[in-house]
């Protein structure tokens, strides 16, 4: 995997991970033209696409594009798996995540990809241990408040797609 | 938590410029933190920071954080300098260097949990040194840890040879052994790398040949063992794990008689048993059918794959059906007749609604099409150009055109074709296609009067679409006389007088649609028609003459030179835009056998090159010159 990008509907970026070593210009360039390219397709579509020389693989979950550049040789069907095991850890560790979580929790959002995937490549294929090793990190913080865990209603009573659970279709 | 606070503040702000403001005065209080020493809340700082940063804004002034933040012996402040450093730093940077020897320290540390960081963090943004310098620590770190240790050492090892393919050699010894370990994350991770090392090195490849049994093993393994809950995705046990598997194997198996033997039953038993209904499944078969082409299988076994591909084609979900076209154009070359199969469900994806599928539909269908099925294909794919997508439409018709011409089975079929295609698709119809199509209507002489026609009725009714008012103009160039003599078989006559013809022809050269090379065309075609018509030389004449102070720079020289003819060569304007065939003469007695088309007397053989010449530029026609010109003549000019 080259790289992974998470956004809005709006085309926020909420997560960039490089695989790949490319000046700040040149990632912003990219991510501005992707998500672009991505959020012009329609909901009926095909979740793979050629973009310059790379194949893009993206799945939607509730108001977030997982958006994830593979090489040639790469097995895009495997690929929508990562996306999903990704979502489905994010979903554990922060219970019925939201866009919220991830706005809120980056760098949790982070930690927890970076127990997954390892330099592009998935490390850990068992979604138990990658959990147990994010709670044996966290563990490992002598702050803890660094985690904080918001509940649904804490914002108040405008509920906003960035506060619907990733897996409500 | 106070980067909470600062993410709320700044997501409150209304507008750009508020939000610009927000940020400016959150940085500045981040730089003042970063230059104190104090130690309280500087993960936290960090953190703004680098959420700063994913909203676009510049942070480079936290480099150095980073690497102080690594350098930190508490966890939190490690763990966020070092996602900082991977996000801030690349290894073009300088300050990427400084970090080499937090990474090395921590590579040994005590605690696995600071290991992992310095291991993820190389394997993400190691630079060639940094990667020289540790890939000792880490093929030690392969050999002697605890399985969550080796298989982040086994990716870093990826990263390292991706970096400098040289050092695999390192790893290469290690990598064999990690196949004996039952965690699935170190078999991943040696898969992986293993794969990293022959793609990068093929001398790896018989070396790890001997591989091959202990990989079908893993994989039986994988594929007959019960429920597994730890691993398993939808009754797939480790997808993951398997598609790396045969991946590896498809590389040993290439061009390998023994290894491809060696892994024949497996590939069988997968792509039988193999549960499809979803995508983990799906992603298994495809990774097998992937394999199954790639190395030397048995035509059984390669009938399976093609099959599983074929019942792919049929699959509710579009990401199968796509996938299942990308592997069959893979394929349609080596599989030809198998692939052919399943040319109906292929054509019916021409209607998918998604333009992906679409795209992968129309290069597999042009790939099937063959003498055999010519007639049927084109009808589908004529279909196809009338609602095709914009982006794929000069694809498409290049794409007929070639069919057309590797498999017309009559002329007036081909005709027809071409013209079907550039009256209704001729906007799409790349330029360079032009020259040939001429060509080829040239050829077809028996059916000049019928296409002239038919691109003269279609030109009336539209001049925007350049390719179609290009082949029209230089057929109603070569062929005005058959356009105005009114009548052909096949189409109902239409009177068409001198000045309908001269009428369009100057709406097209004066029309804002007409590109450069159209009106060089239309100029053109004016000019043919001076040989070709009786009573409207003078209005030739005149237009040829106001063009020639045209703004656009060829067509003004165009039109001088056709001036010039009319002018001080009127004697070689026939020859020059009369149709195909010079033959030029120089007699040298009276008794010469044939009728000459054109007698030349008293011409330099440098007049008779400079007619050839201008032919050829000026009026795109194919000619014939038959030169009788004495031998002496023919040795100095050839």
């Amino acid at each position: 995997m080259q790289f992974m990008l998470l956004f809005s509907r709006q085309g926020k970026l909420r997560l960039q991970k490089w695989y790949v070593p490319l000046s700040d210009k040149e990632k912003k360039k990219i991510t501005r033209e992707l998500v672009q390219t991505v959020l012009a397709r329609k909901p009926k579509m095909c979740s793979f696409l050629e973009w310059r020389d790379l194949k893009i693989v993206y799945k939607r979950y509730a108001s977030l594009y997982f958006c994830c550049a593979i090489e040639d040789q790469d097995n895009e069907l495997i690929t929508l798996e990562i996306i999903h095991r990704y979502v489905e850890l994010l979903d554990k560790y922060f219970g019925s995540v939201c866009e919220l979580d991830i706005i809120f929790n980056f760098e949790k959002a982070y930690f927890i990809l970076d127990e997954f995937l390892l330099g592009g490549e998935a490390q850990e294929t068992s979604k138990k241990n990658v959990l147990k090793a994010i709670e044996q990190a966290d563990l490992l913080q002598e702050n803890l408040d660094f985690q904080i865990r918001l509940f649904p209603g804490v914002l108040g009573p405008n509920v906003s797609a960035e506060s619907s659970g990733l897996f409500q279709s | 938590c106070p980067e909470n606070e600062m993410i709320r503040v700044i997501r409150s702000a209304r507008t750009q410029g508020e939000e610009r403001g927000v940020i400016q005065r959150e940085c500045a209080a981040i730089r003042a933190q970063f230059r104190q020493a104090d130690s309280g809340g500087r993960s936290h700082n960090l953190a703004k920071l680098l959420y700063v940063h994913m909203l676009g804004y510049p942070a480079h002034f936290g480099q150095m954080e980073c690497v102080r933040m690594i350098a930190s012996p508490r966890y939190s402040e490690k763990r966020i300098g070092y996602l900082g450093a991977m996000m801030l730093l690349d290894e073009k940077q300088d300050a990427s260097l400084l970090i080499t020897n937090s990474i090395k320290n921590d590579l040994s540390h005590s605690s696995q949990y600071i290991q992992s960081l310095a291991l993820c963090t190389l394997a993400c943004m190691g630079s060639a040194e940094m990667c020289r310098d540790l890939a000792p620590e880490i093929e030690r770190l392969l050999k002697a840890s605890n399985s969550y240790i080796k298989k982040k050492a086994a990716l870093c090892a990826v990263h390292i040879v991706r970096k400098i393919p040289e050092l695999g050699e390192l790893f290469t010894p290690s990598a064999h052994s990690l196949l004996s370990d039952k965690n699935h994350g170190v078999l991943h991770g040696a898969v992986v790398l293993i794969t990293e090392l022959c793609e990068r090195n093929p001398g790896n490849l018989d070396e790890f040949r001997k591989a091959v049994p202990e990989l079908v093993q893993i994989m039986k393994g994988l594929v007959t063992s019960g429920y597994s809950p730890e691993h398993n995705v939808a009754g797939i046990s480790d997808p993951f794990l398997q598609v790396r598997v045969l991946r590896l194997l498809r590389i040993l198996g290439r061009n390998n008689d023994e290894a491809s033997d060696a892994m024949n039953d497996l590939l069988a038993q997968v792509a039988t048993n193999t549960d499809s209904s979803k995508t983990a499944g799906s992603a298994v078969l495809y990774e097998t059918v992937l394999t199954i082409m790639d190395i030397k299988s048995e035509s059984g076994l390669r009938v399976l794959a093609v099959n599983i591909l074929g019942r792919f084609l049929l699959n509710n979900d579009r990401n199968i059906r796509y996938i299942s076209m990308t592997s069959l154009q893979k394929i349609v070359q080596t599989d030809h007749t198998a692939v052919q199969r399943h040319r109906g469900t292929i054509v019916d994806c021409l209607k998918d609604q998604d333009a992906s599928v679409k795209r992968r539909a129309l290069e597999l269908s042009l790939a099937l099409v063959s003498a055999a099925n010519i007639r049927s294909m084109m009808k589908e794919l004529l279909r196809f150009l009338s609602t095709c997508p914009p982006e794929l439409r000069s694809h498409a018709t290049s794409g007929i055109f070639n069919a057309a011409e590797r498999y017309a089975p009559s002329q007036r079929w081909h005709i027809d074709t071409i013209l079907h295609v550039l009256i209704t698709a001729g906007g799409d119809v790349r330029d360079e296609t032009v020259p040939n199509l001429i060509q080829l209507i040239s050829v077809a002489s028996e059916l000049h009067c019928y296409t002239v026609h038919k691109l003269y009725r279609a030109l009336i009714s539209d001049i925007s679409q350049q390719s179609l008012v290009q082949v029209a103009c230089w057929c109603i160039g070569e062929y005005g006389d058959l356009l105005l003599k009114g009548d052909c078989d096949e189409i109902e006559p239409m009177q068409v007088t001198e000045d309908d013809v001269l009428d369009v022809l100057e709406t097209i050269l004066q029309s804002h649609m007409s590109s450069p090379t159209s009106r060089g065309f239309a100029l053109t075609a004016i000019m043919k028609l001076s040989t070709r018509i009786t009573n409207n030389i003078d209005r030739i004449r005149s237009v040829v003459s106001i063009y020639g102070s045209c703004i656009d720079v060829e067509l003004q020289q165009r039109a001088v030179e056709y001036n010039a003819l009319f002018k001080k060569y009127d004697h070689m304007r026939y020859l020059i835009m009369s149709s195909h065939t010079i033959i030029l003469g120089i007699p040298m007695s009276k008794s010469t056998g044939f009728k000459l088309h054109s007698v030349v007397e008293g011409w330099s053989p440098q007049d008779i090159l400079s007619v050839i010449m201008y032919k050829h530029t000026y009026t795109q026609s194919n000619f014939v010159v038959i030169c009788v010109v004495p031998t002496i003549l023919h040795s100095r000019y050839g």
